[in-house]
């Protein structure tokens, strides 16, 4: 054999073997092998395979290295944080949920990330998240009750409520003019959206912008039937000659910029862009009355982390009323934090009065089924 | 002039040898010789076989993994479905527009760069390198940062647009359409194919141009005789060096472009993260690379034939 | 030889002229609408409202950022020295010698340029992942992710680009130089020394620039394989984008750009004072 290939074949044997040894540790054991041996925590495995740790009310175990979406947390909450507890915290960012999964599973050791709600069940399931010692949260009673429980996480065993919010439609109401109605027809509907100047923005997310279609269409946002999702693909199809963007970052700033004339979007983002808007009161964000939907990060601990007991500390600290309205108050999203709310701006609260009756879907992990969203929006896009 | 391969060196008597006279000295020199280019090649190869092919190889045997439920990547049950999903009209189709806008982009960029570097190359020495590293500067800003002022240049609020609104017209709006897609590549890549090409034509040998025009050629015939066939190794490098990240690029097109069609790079991404389907996402990555291998030597074999 | 100070400006001089000129409009037009904006007293990117010097303020208080940048520059400076030197020695390996198994080297050489993207970054981070798993089964020690993964990441795709760069120059040089050099006695070290290197250094500069270029402005691959505390600026950049672009990065990158800026100015200050010495075939002239 030539040596280049007899090396080729030795590399391939190489990785098969790492391979086959990688394979099964997905962080049901609660190893945190090498590294700084600086926890004293208590780790034990439960029965069903979950990792468990023990801490003390405000206890910490080493600098906190927290892995968050970016512009999410008010930089003066970290520095009290700081202050408080003694620790530092290093802040990493992340721009998609999958990104993040991608970085855990390589063993990167975060000690706090903030997945959304189908993200948490996933990596529940993939055994790579702590299950919460809530003896050492004192403020977990500020949690409002809806949010302990979720059909993503059970039993909140696992993560904490961070902020919520909702995807629904930003419109300008003077280039909309008659044609204003609580519906997705507002993007979906080509007799509508051919006389808006500037057309419309849709949100470049699969599992969102075909969630929005199957709405429309009268299904679920989880329906998991491929015809149905055939129609959705159809509906974004015809649609396409208006729709000006696809578009999961900007969209706030072109409908107020005037580019675009409805923007799907999230909430925050909305307000935010509405409310330094020249003129606010030409702008409304509503959610379509075919169903919107309502997301959720959650705050949750890694079993890769080698500071549990400092990360257990700051969802405690960020649970404190005056923190978890400092928290809502600077980023313009939903607080789960029942106690945070007589402390939170009326503009925002009065933002979020109507998530409770509106017609709202949480996002669900479809197993198997889920790559075919990603696949007929990339189809409905050619 | 090519390369300096067949030269013998290491051989320092200085008659021309036709025929060696001590076959033994010569195969000691050729072979002293090679073992110096291996050594010269040594810390590269290296790096390169533990950084790049090894992790290739982490690819080549996940494309034929299948994905779990969860989208975990399952080394077991081994199978060809991922390439055969290769093989789908939609696969053909974003394959053929990225393979379009890559095109545009490269010709677009020699087109420009040509010119550009050829004034670069014929001034003197001190102003080369000022123009140069000007032409760099720009490119030590944010890649983003510098595609969302284009956002704004192109935009309804633009200085275009409001330059054909004082001019009477209506506001018009680059943005979001295809020439807006290929200004924002054009620009990214520009730099790729100016050094190259400065570099070919820099060291040239100008007086065979003035050879040329001694002989009474033109310039133009200087240049097409000349000039041109010289720069050669320049234009291949530089087009290289455009074409292939063009082909995957995903983020200027998406957001000079508002992502309305979908394009490879964009497409093996989404199978990385949104989807979650690693398998798929590596025999797509796996394909193009072989195809753009192919592409990539057919080119070579052309451009060195007519050298 | 410097044919522009030898003929008198004929058109086609002036065509190329008037191209340069537009082309550096073109290059430089973002980057004005950028620092205009880095002055922009509200915080959208695109609508103009009044001057206003916060954004800078606020760089010099924002702890991420600078972190941000002092990775960036970091990684920078590591992966293009590292890669310079290997990728010119690769291209010279490939185009001065000869021996079995070069054209394997030649397209391994080229294999990265023509991966995309995000297969390269997966690719690194599942080597990463399991590399480290294996080290610390092995021996016990675990490295993390960090600017050691960033920088090998960086290097592994810059050697390529900066041999390519090499090689289109060496392709143009004389080999019979060297030759000349040889007949005169040179080693081969002091051949290369004092003639091969002088003569495609341009070459090799500008290999060096485009690798600081790429590492500078990397992000798919950057923010695969970094870790804890090590954004770099154009991964902490794309985060923002989904929360909001402010006018700070419009600050940020001004003050990268200024900052090169100050960097060339110094370096060719030190060039003009070195210019004295002759290099091989007079090339340059004082």
């Amino acid at each position: 054999m030539r040596p280049s290939s007899k090396a080729a074949a030795l590399l391939a044997a190489l990785v098969l073997v790492m391979a086959a040894c990688g394979d099964d540790d997905t962080g049901g054991t609660t190893s945190t092998t090498g590294g700084l041996p600086t926890t004293t925590a208590v780790v034990t495995t439960t029965t069903q395979g979950a990792a468990t740790v023990d801490c003390e009310v405000g206890q910490t175990d080493g600098n906190l290295n927290f892995y968050n979406w970016s512009e999410y947390i008010d930089p003066d909450l970290i520095s009290a944080f700081e202050t408080e507890y003694g620790v530092d915290v290093v802040e990493s960012f992340y721009e998609s949920n999958e990104a993040m999964l991608a970085q855990l599973q390589s063993g990167v050791a975060y000690d706090l990330v903030v997945p959304s709600d189908y993200m948490i069940k996933i990596m529940i399931d993939e055994r790579l998240l702590y299950q919460l010692d809530k003896d050492a949260l004192a403020n977990y009673g500020n949690l409002s009750e809806e949010f302990r429980t979720q059909p993503y996480d059970p039993n909140g065993d696992f993560s904490v409520a961070y902020q919520y919010g909702t995807t629904g439609l930003g419109v300008n109401l003077e280039a909309v003019g008659d044609a204003f109605v609580e519906s997705w027809a507002l993007i979906f509907d080509p007799e509508i959206t051919q006389n808006f100047a500037g057309g419309v923005s849709v949100l470049n997310d699969p599992r969102e912008t075909m969630g929005a279609a199957l709405e429309y269409l009268g299904y679920s946002l989880n329906d998991t039937n491929l015809d149905h999702l055939d129609e959705a693909t159809q509906l974004i199809r015809d649609a396409k000659a208006y729709i000006t963007t696809f578009d999961s970052d900007q969209y706030d700033e072109n409908l107020v910029n005037g580019e675009v004339a409805v923007a799907h979007g999230y909430s925050g983002n909305m307000i935010v862009a509405i409310g330094e808007a020249d003129d606010p009161d030409n702008f409304v964000y509503i959610l379509p009355e075919e169903g919107a939907t309502l997301w959720i990060d959650n705050m949750a601990i890694p079993t890769v982390s080698r500071a549990p007991c400092t990360a257990h500390a700051f969802i405690d600290f960020l649970l404190d009323a005056e923190n978890g309205a400092t928290l809502t108050n600077w980023n313009y999203y939903g607080s789960p934090n029942e106690a945070a709310l007589p402390l939170i701006d009326e503009e925002v609260i009065d933002f979020y009065a109507d998530t409770a009756t509106a017609n709202l879907e949480v996002i669900e992990d479809q197993g198997d089924y889920e790559i075919n969203y990603t696949d007929k929006l990339a189809e409905a896009k050619s | 002039m090519g390369s300096g391969g067949d030269h013998r060196r290491g051989d320092l008597t200085a008659e021309p040898v036709v025929e060696a006279a001590r076959p033994e000295l010569e195969r000691a020199a050729h072979q002293a010789e090679s073992r110096r280019g291996v050594l010269v090649a040594l810390p590269a190869w290296v790096y390169l076989v533990v950084f790049f092919a090894m992790p290739l190889v982490i690819v080549f045997v996940y494309s034929f993994a299948t994905r779990s439920s969860t989208g975990r990547t399952r080394l077991a049950d081994w199978n060809l479905d991922a390439y055969r999903r290769l093989f789908d009209p939609l696969v053909f189709e974003i394959f053929r527009r990225s393979l379009l806008l890559a095109l545009a982009t490269t010709v677009i960029c020699l087109l420009v760069s040509y010119p550009f570097a050829y004034y670069i190359a014929t001034r003197g020495p001190r102003l080369r390198n000022v123009l140069l590293v000007m032409v760099m500067l720009p490119f030590w800003s944010n890649f983003l940062v510098r595609t969302y002022a284009w956002k704004v240049l192109l935009g309804s609020e633009g200085p275009i647009s409001q330059l054909s609104q004082a001019l009477g017209g209506e506001p018009i709006r680059v943005l979001f359409t295809n020439s807006a897609v290929l200004i924002g590549l054009v620009y990214g890549f520009l730099p790729f194919m100016v050094l190259p090409l400065y570099a070919a034509l820099e060291r040239m040998d100008w007086s065979l141009v003035e050879a040329a025009r001694d002989l009474y050629a033109t310039g133009w015939t200087a240049f097409r005789k000349v000039t041109w066939p010289l720069s050669r190794p320049g234009v291949i490098a530089g087009s290289i060096l455009v074409f292939i990240p063009a082909l995957g690029a995903y983020v200027t097109p998406a957001i000079l472009g508002g992502a309305r069609t979908t394009l490879i790079g964009d497409y093996i991404v989404s199978q990385f993260l949104a989807a979650r389907n690693q398998p798929f996402g590596s025999a797509l990555s796996f394909g193009i690379m072989v195809v753009m291998l192919a592409g990539t030597i057919v080119y070579f074999r052309t451009g060195a034939k007519n050298v | 030889m410097n044919i522009a100070g030898v003929r008198p400006k004929s058109p086609t001089e002036r065509l190329l002229a008037a191209n340069a000129w537009v082309v550096y409009a073109f290059f430089y037009a973002p980057i004005l609408v950028l620092i205009v904006f880095s002055f922009n007293a509200n915080n959208n990117v695109g609508i103009w409202t009044e001057p206003s010097v916060r954004w800078y303020r606020d760089v010099l208080s924002n702890d991420a950022v600078l972190n941000a940048i002092k990775v960036s520059l970091i990684v920078a400076f590591v992966s293009t020295i590292v890669s310079t030197v290997l990728g010119t020695m690769a291209a010279l390996s490939l185009e001065r010698f000869r021996y079995r198994g070069q054209r394997a080297f030649d397209g391994l050489v080229y294999l990265p340029i023509i991966i995309p993207d995000v297969t390269m970054a997966v690719m690194l981070l599942l080597f990463f992942a399991q590399g480290f798993q294996w080290l610390d089964a092995a021996i016990g020690w675990r490295p993390s992710f960090g600017i050691g993964t960033i920088s090998l990441s960086h290097i592994a795709f810059n050697i390529s680009f900066v041999a390519v760069v090499v090689r289109a120059r060496l392709g143009q040089m004389d080999p019979r130089l060297e030759e000349a050099a040889a007949d005169l006695y040179a080693t081969r070290w002091q051949a290369f020394r004092r003639v091969t290197l002088p003569l495609i250094a341009p070459g090799v500069a500008g290999g060096a620039l485009l690798a600081l270029t790429l590492s500078l402005d990397d992000v798919v691959i950057t923010s695969f394989v970094a870790g804890p505390g090590t954004t770099t600026l154009p991964v902490y950049v794309f985060g923002l984008v989904r929360r909001g672009v402010t006018p700070l990065i419009n600050a940020v990158s001004t003050l990268m750009l200024v900052a090169s800026m100050l960097l060339v100015a110094i370096s060719l200050g030190f060039q003009r004072s070195s210019r004295s010495r002759v290099t091989a075939l007079g090339e340059e002239q004082a």
